[in-house]
């Protein structure tokens, strides 16, 4: 997109240790933050998260939070 | 070709009302269809022009609170009991944005009540949530409609439906379609895969252009409020009232704080991937700034006297109203934060805030010298 926002400001966190590898958080989220890499997800990009929640809300595991308001 | 096989008799439809309004003549209609959970009504997959026409009302602010259709389900073609279910938000502009691209298939929509909200905005207020989404199901009974059990979200309303929740409720197992509907005829006939670029969002220029317009519903509130302050002020002069002339100058005056404002709303939005710095505060400053020292340079043309003092408050002031509403667009984004919205705001309004006291007391200070021999 070319567009970036704030650096450093985003309350996203992952735990990997809870993080099960379903990958839906990688299919819900709107920008480029998260991948799967050995079978785990991972942040590859933290400044593109908008915390809208898709990510947190979606997981069932409850390894990511984000404090994401009213969008 | 299989047709719906049941019959639209009260004898054999139940007689339970999906909606309190059935028969009600919608102009996106085109009839009933009988399921076994009851009547359900066929909407036309093309738009037509009161369609068209009510999108550019609600983008121009006009009867945007209300601009709904009744939440329940619906189809598209002659769906049976193994075509998908696609779910959506009953703001009437996401619905017709769904249904243009539903054209020579055979689908079921289910409506959730999101209060007349857009998927994305209602799914982070929770609107388009988890507990309306169980609500609806159950309220039109899909268990008796379709015999998979799979429905097919809008990606964005992810921030508002925990998938997993609505499994372990209903049984239904929810699958995330693509971000933009125009990709659902390609991911329905993928198997119900989604390609990455499906995924991800966009900003382009006719994305950022469509959400400005609904500013504008500002400007018949706040011009003539503006022109009256500014002419009461270009009447004070040692000299008299001089209504006629003083009329035209302050018509003059007003034109740089109008195209301030339009940078500050159409300017920043078309050229925002182009401006220095990623928060819009100072995109908008930059943009800002530039036209008001181009004023100050010019003032005779706007009718300004030749003063430093109004000089320097024009900067202050036109800098200000540029950098406000520019800083106001974070909030019609696909990709602002909220932590950084809310960096960015406390600085940017003390400091807009103080520029336009110290702007008005300049101002003020130059007609009080006027007045000084």
């Amino acid at each position: 997109m070319g567009l970036a926002y704030l650096k450093n400001v985003t309350t996203l966190n992952l735990n990997t240790e809870k993080c099960t590898g379903c990958r839906i958080c990688t299919e819900v989220c709107p920008h480029p933050v998260l991948t799967m890499k050995d079978k785990k997800a991972v942040i590859v990009n933290k400044d593109a998260c908008m915390e809208c929640g898709a990510c947190a809300t979606n997981c069932p595991a409850s390894a990511i939070t984000v404090r994401a308001g009213v969008g | 070709m299989k047709k719906n096989n049941f019959c639209c008799s009260s004898a054999c439809c139940k007689e339970f009302e999906i909606e309190e309004n059935v028969f009600v003549n919608y102009g996106w209609s085109e009839g009933l269809t009988c399921t076994p959970a009851g009547k359900v009504r066929i909407v036309k997959a093309k738009l037509e022009l009161t369609d068209k026409l009510g999108a550019i009302a609600v983008r121009l602010g006009i009867n945007r609170n209300n601009y709904k259709i009744p939440p329940g389900l619906y189809a598209v073609g002659n769906p049976l009991d193994q075509s998908p279910v696609l779910v959506t938000a009953n703001y009437k502009l996401t619905f017709d944005s769904l249904r243009k691209e539903l054209s020579g298939l055979n689908v079921w929509i289910l409506v959730l009540d999101t209060k007349g909200i857009n998927v994305w905005c209602a799914a982070g207020k929770g609107t388009f949530g988890t507990e309306e989404l169980l609500h609806r199901i159950n309220q039109v009974q899909l268990q008796k409609v379709i015999s998979h059990k799979t429905i097919i979200l809008p990606q964005l309303g992810a921030p508002g439906v925990a998938a997993h929740d609505i499994t372990k409720n209903t049984g239904f197992r929810v699958i995330y379609g693509p971000v933009y509907a125009a990709d659902i005829p390609r991911f329905l006939n993928n198997n119900l895969k989604a390609e990455e670029n499906m995924r991800k969002v966009r900003f382009a220029l006719k994305d950022r252009l469509a959400v400005i317009p609904v500013e504008f519903k500002y400007v018949p509130k706040l011009l003539p409020v503006l022109f009256i302050l500014l002419f009461v002020y270009n009447l004070i002069n040692p000299a008299g009232i001089i209504f006629a002339e003083t009329l035209y100058q302050t018509a003059y005056n007003l034109i740089p704080y109008l195209v301030a404002f339009v940078l500050g709303t159409v300017g920043i939005a078309a050229l925002l991937p182009y401006l220095p710095f990623r928060s819009f505060a100072l995109k908008s400053l930059f943009l800002g700034f530039i036209w008001a020292a181009i004023v100050s340079i010019n003032s005779s043309v706007f009718f300004f006297p030749d003063s430093s003092l109004t000089a320097a408050a024009n900067i202050l002031l036109l800098s200000s109203i540029t950098t406000f509403f520019g800083l106001n667009f974070t909030g019609s984004t696909t990709y602002t934060s909220l932590s950084g919205v809310q960096k960015e705001t406390l600085y940017t309004v003390p400091a807009v805030a103080i520029a336009s006291l110290i702007g008005i007391g300049l101002a003020i200070t130059y007609k009080i010298s006027l007045f000084i021999p």
